[in-house]
């Protein structure tokens, strides 16, 4: 009779499998890697060019429907409030904000707008265990009040600290962020309120990887005036609002740690036991549980053993 | 209780009879066997449900303005800080002190260990009310806690480890009561209930281990969304799901062991012979145990400085604050407890269980607050925050105190079994 299966051939044909099967996965875990929506909108920020009139700030107020702040949008002393600080950061009455920095190379202040990047890969979207967040394919990072529970984990895994939550609100409480305009602009093509009320062409609208290009090229048109870096084009994994600068970006507040992968990596290396604690757990405990139990058992077959033993002589005699 | 129990044998009780041989009822058993006017007296002359009066008076109209003005009323509000206290302390700092249940449940269903079976029923209950109080917490702090069923059957995001941890803690409390229930059903006198249970007590047992690995690790994991923000001493990427379940280990068995000692000291009564005679050579078993698990948990705590390459932040002012959270939470204790098992000293090995239990509690609030945002500025909670904090806890302690007063927790039923 043919020998189907010797041991040689098994471990040969095994460790093939197991070799073919490495090489697969990896290919397929690169295909996974998402590369952001083709045509997804972004915005360039040139922050050479913004002179903190707090234009947008006003614009995304009045499109978004949000409460008249204390000070107008013409006091510019909002820009030496400090909390805790900190300079002024976004909340639930603001989406979008501008604040002020005195670089002490050159003669004078900078400003920088902050809002939501819409990041290609969004914490706040993967963290989230209600799928409250969604990345539209125009490069929006959208929210669903309907199903949030309020848990705030966006807020923790968001590294630019944008989501803010209604705390003034016990019945209707939720997160409050910029949307990119979505309902109102993007989703028609529109450029979102801020960018258009820009008088100083400080922010760029268009898809993401035209605006990218342009700031490459402003970055070596005028060689020596930028620093050699967008902002965004590799930070968490890319995001849609991106920007340029004349100074480092860690002088105008900028966090320069941020991993310049998604935030999700850091994540996979506990989501990738769970399958496999949910499979080898059982099997290992109940082999402890027969292991840690043989004793007792071949005790008390031994036992019955004896009885039975006993009950036979007793039956003979 | 003492007062009554010296001339009334049948209390405290014991078994379904009463001394003239009828049975009683169950609203008789929660009474305690007492005339009501007996249970206010025993009541008001303890002087813990007098501080326990003053924390819910003003405790409680506290947690029902939170329900009416929102969490702005009593928290500050930070958008920086969008976990304070509820969670920094109910969530991650009840749930590994918590983890009690699985432990002892391991150890005497699976691995045949009877010596400890008198400590089995306390640590299960312990564990079970630890994992409900978390809840509890959790709904303080949720935005829309009525939408707490949302995760499971409404709107599901499977891929966030959040969702892991609620359907992780919400089917781990199922199994929980289900090994608590025995003890129910043996007061109420239901024993076929008992008999079920009894049938799945292994199966129990080991989805007790999967889900309490799976969940200790994901509250850990939670704070790998957040690699810019934690200091770097106190989060590390690739092993801190292991520092979370490795650490609730020893934080689970000291919690027991003080549960234990304050039940033997100031309930007395209650406990039976088994329990009193065993609770020393127990206790010294707890502290191995929670000693193999701290030696570990420190060899991997000096691994993820390795990996990460962060010896240079050791130097620092985080890294000396880092060094004493270990050196008194965790290595100090290691020592009292080594010292204490060798020379059978189990006053030390109380008083390191204590420490231990302060230690993990410590580390927690680290993580979620001192060392969140470390390169920003560090929130200290609203004083509303901090009461209703202490007023759930102190629920938590009269639910503990109701359970272990009735229920055959730490004595055996006497009735048919």
């Amino acid at each position: 009779m043919k020998q189907l299966l010797n041991r040689r051939n098994f471990l040969k044909g095994g460790l093939a499998a197991t070799a073919s099967a490495a090489v697969l996965k990896n290919k397929k875990t690169e295909a996974h890697s998402f590369e952001g929506y083709p045509d997804g909108m972004g915005v360039l920020v040139d922050l050479t060019r913004c002179v903190g009139c707090r234009s947008c700030e006003a614009a995304c107020n009045k499109e978004q429907g949000l409460p008249e702040p204390a000070k107008p949008f013409d006091d510019f002393s909002v820009f030496d409030e400090m909390h805790h600080g900190q300079k002024r950061r976004t909340d639930e009455t603001a989406y979008t904000i501008v604040n002020r920095y005195d670089v002490p190379e050159i003669d004078h202040p900078l400003f920088r707008k902050i809002q939501c990047n819409h990041c290609e890969e969004p914490a706040c979207l993967t963290s989230c265990f209600v799928n409250a967040y969604t990345k539209t394919p125009e490069g929006a990072v959208i929210y669903n009040p309907k199903v949030c529970v309020g848990c705030r984990t966006c807020m923790i895994a968001c590294p630019f600290y944008i989501p803010t939550f209604k705390y003034s609100s016990a019945f209707k409480p939720r997160i409050m962020k910029c949307i990119f305009c979505y309902d109102t602009r993007l989703k028609d093509g529109k450029p979102p309120a801020c960018v258009e009320a820009c008088p100083q062409e400080a922010l760029t609208f268009g898809k993401r990887t035209d605006v990218l290009k342009m700031g490459k090229q402003r970055i070596q048109q005028k060689a020596g005036k930028y620093v050699d870096h967008i902002y965004g084009e590799h930070e968490v994994g890319g995001t849609a609002w991106m920007y340029i600068s004349d100074v480092p970006f860690d002088k105008v507040g900028f966090d320069t740690h941020v991993p310049k992968e998604p935030i999700l990596n850091s994540v996979k290396e506990f989501l990738g036991i769970v399958p496999m604690v949910l499979t080898i757990w059982p099997g290992l405990f109940v082999g402890f549980h027969l292991l840690a139990t043989r004793k007792d058992k071949v005790k008390e077959m031994k036992e019955a053993e004896d009885r039975n033993n006993n009950d036979e002589k007793e039956g003979q005699a | 209780m003492k007062l009554f129990a010296k001339d009334r044998p049948e209390i405290p009780i014991v078994d379904h009879l009463k001394a003239d041989g009828t049975e009683w009822t169950i609203k008789e058993k929660l009474w305690l066997g007492l005339s009501i006017d007996e249970y206010k007296k025993q009541f008001f002359r303890n002087p813990v449900n007098w501080l326990m009066i003053s924390i819910f008076s003003i405790g409680i109209p506290l947690i029902l303005g939170r329900y009416v003005f929102g969490l702005g009323w009593v928290t500050h509000s930070s958008n920086d800080y969008p976990w304070g206290l509820f969670l920094g302390f109910g969530l991650f700092g009840m749930v590994p002190l918590s983890a009690s249940g699985f432990m002892l449940g391991t150890t005497v269903e699976l691995f045949g260990r009877k010596d400890f079976h008198s400590i089995e029923r306390l640590a299960l209950l312990n564990g079970l009310l630890g994992y409900f109080f978390a809840v509890i917490f959790l709904e303080v702090d949720l935005g829309m806690p009525w939408r707490l069923p949302y995760p499971m059957f409404v709107s599901l995001g499977p891929a966030a480890v959040l969702f892991l941890v609620a359907w992780h803690v919400a089917t781990y409390l199922s199994v929980q009561v289900a090994e608590v229930l025995p003890a129910f059903f043996e007061w109420i006198g239901w024993l076929q209930g008992k008999r079920i249970i009894r049938k799945w007590v292994l199966g129990l047992t080991i989805s007790g281990i999967i889900l309490s690995t799976l969940h200790q690790g994901a509250l850990g994991a939670l704070f790998t969304y957040a690699p810019a923000k934690v200091h770097p001493l106190w989060l590390s990427v690739n092993f801190q799901w292991i520092h979370y379940f490795c650490s609730s280990i020893f934080a689970g068995l000291s919690m027991v062991i003080i549960s234990s000692t304050l039940i033997k000291n100031f309930m007395g009564w209650r406990c039976d012979d088994g329990f009193k005679d065993n609770l020393d050579y127990v206790t010294i078993g707890l502290a191995k145990g929670a000693s193999y698990a701290m030696i570990t948990y420190l060899v991997i705590k000096l691994v993820a400085i390795a990996h990460d390459q962060e010896w240079a932040y050791l130097l620092t002012g985080w890294g000396s604050y880092y060094m004493l959270e270990l050196g008194v939470g965790v290595v100090l204790p290691m020592f009292m407890f080594a010292v204490g098992i060798r020379n059978q000293w189990v006053a030390l090995i109380r008083l390191g269980a204590f420490i231990t239990v302060i230690g993990i509690i410590w580390n927690r609030l680290n993580t979620a607050l001192v060392c969140y945002n470390w390169q920003m500025y560090q929130e200290i909670p609203h004083w509303k925050e901090v009461w209703i904090t202490v007023t759930i806890y102190s629920l938590y302690f009269l639910t503990y105190r109701f359970i272990v007063y009735r229920l055959p927790i730490v004595y055996g039923w006497q009735g048919e079994k």
